[in-house]
């Protein structure tokens, strides 16, 4: 018994040991880092497992989806092996990030717009021709509009101006980035254009996420899985349909479907590159300048990205919405030559 | 016998029965679950364990491939096979066996299986042989009849001709994680798992049986002892994602470096095991009849010897049962993982203590929220994956529990 205690003691002087051994020892590191959002989170393992396929020397890049701010904060916590070296973003680095991350000696910064992420509102071509504002939608799919349960169920109940024909729309699942892109960009905004709404922002976030993104479940929307496809069929099938999907579909559908206007604004590569279609959002990455040589394989990651977000590159095969030509070529400049982010020009 | 007490007996009979009959329906209804559990489980499982595989024949018997035998040994023999144009000869089998839409359906990185097996099995430089090659994500999907409605015409011909069919993926337990479901493997969560256990059982188990076996025999009882006691009771209902929080703050706050590494993952884990263990290990001490202790003085032991010699030895049955209950729970917990970066795509299996990881829980967490439909099955896969884990884990424990048991 004598002898297993000693073990059992060295064992653990062994871990400690180790343990301190290892702190002291801040050496380098062979695996790229990326944190940040979700959204981004399955287009970088496919880029991080492409780049491992097509170089035998480069280690896999480690992916960890923390989701954009939680990801910024690690992000901008200083320069070293410890510290990420790409952040994920669905959304631009704010203002007080960048100051967050210069305060921590993080300013050099290469931000790098990888693609867009849009929610397109669609029926088929001869459909009820819908001219949609947030509100609209907001009122047509919440469980709970404003506070009280949905009882619309014909497009006039949402507004006098649209025809009496019963809502019914195909749109993506809980699980789905593109629900969470509906959610935030169109569900919130036409909810907070309510006064009271704005106002429970601010005491209680909680109950104002709950009455502003859930959808209702009683039959008007319908989860239809992750395919898109799927919803393009049962719109073809059904012209009084509206159909909710990732804007490439309608791209690619465009003989068969039409974007429906969101606040008079049409879906379009331009609309949604320029922002004024308000189911758009970029995706970018953010890559550490003071890593670029430090960080084996990080300039052929960030290559990686470049020659993935094509059009017919491997992101859009796994959904992405790919940038208009100029924001690529802006950003494939931006990839090769690592041009730092101006923090003028943040938000 | 009077009325009324006839009555209470048969009323008493009838609440005995009752009470029968709840707890049969009790035992009924949580064996229905675990059953309907294990079913659904183990029949999406068997397809998880499967992938779609293109068979053909590759030829390369006129020499196509040259290299040297020396370089097939050393570290860069995919290099070496890839610059003789392997994958080009692949393609090309694979277009003349399948035809033009067949190849294209080959999944992108299938030469590397080739490789490898030429590695291994040099001989077939030169030789004839049928490879049977990963489908793409697409492929494996029509075949299942799920979606890619367009492919399932070229599926079905595929599989009429033998040339395309559902088979054992040995490759699921040697794999890292991927993108396409075709592609994973849930060796690196594992691993990740395997190495983080290690970690938490070092750690855990002696400072757990330690502290008890100072609690119970030495320290007396006190106002210091009881506060310890408390805090430790304590301690042991405090939710996980709290540990957590501790991890990140504490052990990532020192060693900033092992972001994701099983070490902080086992050290983490090791907090919410270890009063667990101290609990059971001190009421374990305590079921030790007193005599032992007398006897062992009596003949002249000192207190450490009695302890180490006698009174340990019999708890340990009871220890180990702690201890099984601590680590299960270690195994099955993802929050606390979640905090301390091991949420994570990793693609190559961890090296080491040091090197970043998963865990099976996360990656099952992980793999339920992929969009392809073919994560579903590979999700069940790795599910029964940790099950197997677990019962291999508390196999073990009970082994050495019964080992160690002793009646008097």
């Amino acid at each position: 018994m004598k002898s297993r205690l000693a073990l059992l003691t060295a064992s653990l002087c062994a871990t400690t040991l180790l343990s301190a051994c290892g702190g002291a020892q801040s050496g380098s590191r062979d695996q790229i880092r990326a944190v940040g959002s979700s959204t981004v989170y399955p287009f970088a393992k496919a880029v991080a497992d492409s780049l491992a396929k097509s170089n035998s020397a480069i280690k896999s890049p480690i992916i960890e989806s923390t989701g954009t701010g939680a990801g910024m904060k690690l992000f901008c916590a200083g320069v070293g092996v410890q510290f990420p070296d790409i952040e994920n973003a669905s959304r631009r680095m704010k203002k007080s990030e960048y100051e967050d991350c210069a305060k921590n000696g993080v300013d050099k910064i290469v931000e790098i717009q990888v693609g867009l992420d849009g929610v397109a509102f669609a029926e088929a071509k001869g459909g009820l021709g819908l001219k949609l504002t947030p509100e609209d939608i907001y009122k047509a799919l919440a469980a709970n509009p404003y506070g009280k349960p949905n009882s619309a169920k014909t497009w006039k109940d949402v507004n006098p101006a649209f025809p009496a024909e019963p809502i019914l729309v195909y749109g993506p699942p809980s699980t789905s980035g593109t629900r969470d892109a509906l959610k935030e960009l169109i569900l919130t905004k036409g909810c907070d254009a309510d006064a009271a709404m704005k106002a429970l922002k601010d005491s209680d976030k909680e109950q104002h996420d709950k009455v502003c993104t859930e959808v209702r479940s009683d039959g008007a929307y319908v989860d239809s899985g992750e395919n898109d496809n799927l919803i393009v069929q049962k719109l073809e099938a059904n012209p009084k349909a509206v159909g909710i999907f990732g804007f490439s579909y309608l791209e690619e559908n465009s003989d068969k479907l039409m974007g429906l206007t969101i606040g008079g604004v049409t879906p379009t590569y331009a609309s949604i590159s320029d922002f004024s279609y308000p189911g758009a959002r970029p995706l970018f990455i953010y890559v550490k300048a003071a890593h670029l040589d430090a960080i084996k394989g990080l300039r052929e990651f960030v290559a990686e990205w470049a020659k993935s977000w094509g059009k017919d590159g491997l992101l859009a095969k796994q959904g992405m919405v790919v940038s208009p030509d100029a924001v690529q070529a802006k950003s494939a400049k931006t990839a090769s030559e690592f041009t730092l982010l101006d923090a003028a020009d943040l938000k | 016998m009077s009325d009324p007490a006839a009555l209470r007996l048969k009323r008493r009979y009838a609440a005995e029965r009752r009470f029968k009959v709840l707890g049969m329906a009790a035992v009924l209804f949580s064996g229905l679950v675990l059953a309907f559990l294990l079913f659904s489980m183990t029949a999406n499982a068997i397809g998880g364990f499967k992938r779609a595989e293109l068979r053909f024949e590759l030829d390369l018997t006129s020499g196509v491939l040259t290299v040297d035998p020396a370089q097939l040994r050393g570290p860069d023999a995919q290099d070496a096979l890839k610059g003789a144009g392997l994958p080009d000869v692949v393609a090309f089998a694979a277009a003349r066996e399948l035809g033009d839409a067949g190849a294209a359906e080959v999944e992108d990185g299938a030469w590397r299986e080739v490789a490898a097996r030429i590695v291994r099995d040099p001989v077939l430089l030169a030789g004839k042989f049928t490879v049977s090659l990963p489908a793409s994500d697409d492929l494996a999907a029509a075949l299942r009849g799920d979606a890619h409605k367009e492919l399932q015409p070229l599926a079905s011909r595929l599989a009429d001709e033998g040339k395309l069919a559902s088979a054992f993926d040995w490759g699921f337990l040697s794999r890292g994680d991927a993108t396409g479901p075709q592609d994973v493997g849930i060796w690196g969560a594992l691993k990740g798992s395997i190495l983080t256990m290690a970690v938490t059982l070092a750690l855990a188990f002696p400072v757990g049986v330690l502290a008890a076996v100072y609690l119970e025999e030495f320290s007396g009882r006190n106002r210091w002892a009881e506060m310890i006691e408390v805090s430790i009771n304590n301690l042991a209902a405090v939710p996980s994602i709290i540990f957590g929080l501790l991890g990140l703050a504490v052990f990532l706050g020192l060693f900033p470096n092992w972001r994701s590494a099983p070490l902080i993952g086992g050290m983490t884990l090791a907090l919410m095991t270890m009063p667990v263990i101290v609990i059971s290990a001190r009421n374990a001490l305590k079921a030790v009849p007193p005599s032992i202790r007398d006897a062992a003085l009596a003949v002249g032991a000192s207190r450490v010897q009695t302890v180490f010699h006698h009174v340990l030895p019999l708890a340990m049955p009871g220890i180990l049962t702690g201890t099984i209950i601590g680590m299960a729970r270690a195994l099955g917990e993802t929050a606390p993982l979640l905090m301390i970066g091991m949420r994570a795509f990793v693609a190559t299996p961890p090296e080491g203590l040091t090197s970043p990881a998963t865990v099976l829980p996360v990656q099952i967490f992980l793999w339920s929220d992929e969009i392809d439909r073919g994560f579903v099955e590979r999700t069940s896969a790795a599910i029964i994956v940790l099950l197997l884990f677990l019962l291999a884990m508390n196999g073990l424990a009970i082994y050495l529990r019964n080992r160690f048991e002793k009646r008097w």
